[in-house]
């Protein structure tokens, strides 16, 4: 009963998306008749998908085996939050929690933006809807999870142990949380073409779902990147898997269009820029979802075998990109540039990075694609970091000395004779500590100017607020300075874990100990133990930091039986300066046991970095949106008092 | 004493022929390094751009997969017989062909890998120099 109504409701949601869609292009072309049903029919459709999923998490919740989707996916001995978790941890429920959450953003439109005009907000949301309808016949035609099986299943089949893990659990909706802010952005870039109203209230209106967007995948990808540290047992946190990468790009996107739509809001420039952002953006959230839905990336013949999903994703992608850039084609010439800047000014830094990071955005869509293009001609090529990192750093060095520099400047016109002082300290403070690393120890030349751009912007990125009272600072500008300040941190972890990384493999007796760094580690025992659905052999370790205290750490080597696996659990100790990575692997023979250990300096500075530059970005979303609170009460007060004038 | 003990199964090993299957203990030197630093630090450099024939992704320094560690116990002990990291690469490539090696070279069929980040330096740069250029004229 309770998948019935599950599906009931996504089909009504369908059809009002449909009704959306209609009253919204009608309101466009001047027959107003469906426009006043286009936002409640908004908020309905939202209100429905929303159901529709709170329904299968409940199937998920009680095990309801007679629905395939649930005896496919999860197991009754499973404990809840991976019960709950298996309801998107699956193709069928993410693209429903897809759906979804782009249902439940269409319907906050629909209830709070009131500042664009009605006709652009129409048009809007009868992208989102156009976009949504496709979704919608996604799931219901080739993905539908509210299928029940013949005969109930006895038991279900499991969620993948690599996967039961509580990072992980909540790492995918964060990150469609991110892919479908982009859709709303791009939905206002097709209403704003299509009224041809590309105004700095415009800026104003997309600014916050970009910038949730944004905030989404920047967490998303930091707690993709600490779960691949910590669950795959190795110590690498970043492998430039298509999966990643697919999280990546829209990623790059967002920052590029983040600062755009800044741009435009604050000066009226980079219209037409902006606006192919937004369509790219999104375009990077669909292509992403392509590449993680259809199977392709397992192997390109797998899919060319079974492309029902693949080719229903592949057609969606080719209507709303293609559909975009057409109208963006018939559409660009009539929207004029906007204002005028010089080269030296903050616009100018601001078009140069968004240059650059869509350079990178090249790059890695380029070397995440050309080998499915290549194994499609039975071609079989690898692209990985050795290709990756230097072409991404060509663009990304650059870059990020004009992030250095590029807020110190003025709108519209600056000199760089203004800026004088800043501009020679950022640089004295490079080349000293790219000296001193040189001096140190000259490691790869990535990681050496890696060290040194990251002291220079984390200095750099405070400059901005020199001179200042800083109780008057406005929050979006401690935002930007937090981000930009968060980038440096990340980079620094970077280049340092791979500068200083020691790693140490070894077998070891009980009562035996090893070193690695300025770490001691002991091996105390190992000994079998049992969770709710794997048993594991658990080792004792002993770690003492320069023969400091120790710290007792336990590394698991798992046995899951629903799905069998092997997985191991890495444990870290974690120091201000870094973390000790302890793996415990089979038994060597002799009663020796394989540790794997790594000393890793500063490696959190990347996920701390991570977190500061989502708390930047938030500090901005909160600022935006307080300020335009005040502007709309400054503008209901005025039609108060002019109403009471009047009478 | 131990040392000397790792320099005689170093040797041994380099006797011993591949083990491929599972259910055979892993080669000594998938889970071993290697005594000198600067060896092993060239043999990882090497592990990290070959690719885990049977993982998604991984490179043969980041696997658990039996093969993966065989594949290092390969690098390991040809570094260790004096063989350059390159050579190296070469012999797997000519193996288990390109897709091994996550650092792919110009060829027939790579060539687009390099064109392509060249043509959009060019591309860059024409688009900020007309930008640019333009906003310069008009400011003037």
């Amino acid at each position: 009963m309770i998948a019935e109504l599950g599906l009931a409701a996504l089909w009504l949601a369908t059809a009002l998306a449909v009704l959306q869609l209609v009253g919204g292009i009608l309101a466009v072309r001047g027959q107003g008749e469906l426009a006043s049903l286009v936002r409640p029919t908004a908020i309905a459709q939202g209100a429905l998908a929303g159901l529709s999923f709170l329904l299968l998490i409940w199937l998920f919740l009680v095990t309801d085996l007679s629905v395939k989707l649930v005896a496919a996916n999860s197991h009754s001995a499973k404990p809840w939050i991976f019960k709950l978790a298996g309801a998107w941890g699956n193709h069928e429920g993410s693209m429903l929690l897809w759906v979804t959450v782009m249902a439940l953003a269409g319907a906050l439109i629909a209830l709070i933006e009131r500042r664009l005009p009605e006709k652009t907000l129409l048009a809007t949301l009868a992208g989102q809807a156009f976009v949504g309808i496709g979704f919608y016949a996604f799931i219901l035609f080739s993905s539908n999870p509210f299928e029940r099986l013949p005969t109930p299943a006895l038991e279900g089949n499991g969620l993948n142990p690599l996967l039961q893990d509580i990072g992980l659990a909540f790492h995918p909706p964060t990150l469609y949380f991110g892919y479908v802010g982009l859709s709303v952005a791009f939905s206002f870039a097709v209403g704003a073409l299509l009224t041809r109203q590309v105004t700095p209230d415009f800026a104003r209106a997309m600014r916050p779902w970009v910038l949730g967007a944004w905030i989404f995948l920047t967490l998303g990808i930091t707690a993709g990147s600490y779960w691949a540290y910590y669950e795959l047992g190795w110590g690498g946190w970043w492998f430039w898997d298509p999966v990643e990468n697919a999280s990546l790009m829209p990623w790059l996107a967002a920052t590029a269009l983040l600062h755009s739509v800044s741009v435009l809001a604050a000066r009226d420039a980079l219209r037409t820029w902006t606006i192919m952002l937004g369509v790219i953006a999104f375009s990077m959230s669909m292509l992403g979802t392509f590449l993680v839905r259809s199977g392709v990336l397992t192997s390109v013949h797998a899919f060319a075998v079974d492309p029902e999903r693949g080719s229903f994703i592949l057609i969606l992608l080719a209507i709303y990109i293609g559909g975009a850039l057409t109208l963006f084609g018939l559409r660009a010439s009539s929207i004029s540039e906007g204002e005028r800047f010089s080269v030296t000014s903050r616009e100018g830094a601001l078009v140069f990075n968004n240059v650059m990071l869509s350079a990178i955005l090249g790059i890695v869509l380029l070397g995440t694609l050309y080998p499915l293009l290549t194994e499609a001609f039975d071609v079989r090529v690898s692209v990985g970091p050795p290709y990756f990192n230097p072409a991404g750093a060509i663009f990304t060095i650059p870059m990020l000395l004009v992030m250095a520099v590029g807020p110190l400047l003025r709108w519209r016109q600056d000199s760089f004779a203004r800026i004088r002082l800043p501009l020679v300290l950022i640089a004295v403070i490079m080349l000293a500590a790219l000296a001193l690393v040189v001096i140190l120890g000259a490691y790869s030349l990535l990681a050496d100017l890696g060290l040194a751009i990251a002291i220079g912007i984390a200095i750099a990125s405070f400059l901005p607020l020199r001179g200042r009272n800083l109780l008057r600072v406005p929050l979006a500008t401690w935002g930007m300075v937090i981000a930009h300040f968060g980038i440096a941190v990340a980079l620094f972890g970077m280049a340092s874990e791979s500068a200083f990384s020691e790693e140490k493999l070894a077998a070891v007796n009980i009562g035996e100990s090893t070193q690695v760094g300025p770490w001691k580690v002991q091996l105390e025992s190992v000994t079998p133990v049992a969770g709710p659905n794997w048993t594991a052999l658990e080792g004792t370790l002993q770690a003492s930091y320069d023969g400091g205290e120790p710290v007792e750490l336990h590394p698991q080597a798992r046995n899951f039986w629903a799905p069998p696996q092997e997985t191991t659990e890495s444990q870290l100790a974690t120091r201000w300066n870094g973390q000790l990575y302890a793996v415990i692997g089979n038994e060597a023979g002799q009663g020796r046991w394989q540790l794997r250990l790594w000393w890793k300096p500063f490696v959190t500075f990347i996920w701390y970095g991570g977190l500061l530059i989502a708390l930047g970005g938030l500090l901005s979303l909160v600022g935006r949106v307080m300020s335009d609170l005040k502007r709309r009460q400054v503008v209901r007060r005025r039609q108060l008092l002019e109403a009471e004038a009047v009478a | 004493m131990r040392q000397l003990f790792a320099t005689l199964l170093a040797l041994l090993s380099l006797a011993v022929p591949l083990a491929a299957q599972d259910s055979l203990p892993p080669a000594p030197y998938a889970y071993q390094q290697l005594d000198d630093p600067a060896q092993e630090a060239r043999a990882q450099a090497l592990m990290e751009t070959l690719r885990c024939l049977k993982c998604q992704s991984q490179s043969i320094a980041d696997s658990d997969a039996p093969m993966a560690g065989d594949m290092r116990h390969q690098v390991r002990t040809r570094i260790a017989a004096g063989e350059e990291p390159e050579a190296i690469r070469a012999w797997l490539v000519e193996r288990y062909g390109d897709y091994v090696s996550y650092a792919p070279t110009v060829s027939e069929t790579t060539w687009p890998l390099f064109a392509v980040p060249l043509l959009i330096v060019l591309v860059a740069m024409l688009l900020l120099w007309r930008r640019m250029g333009r906003r310069k004229e008009k400011a003037a």
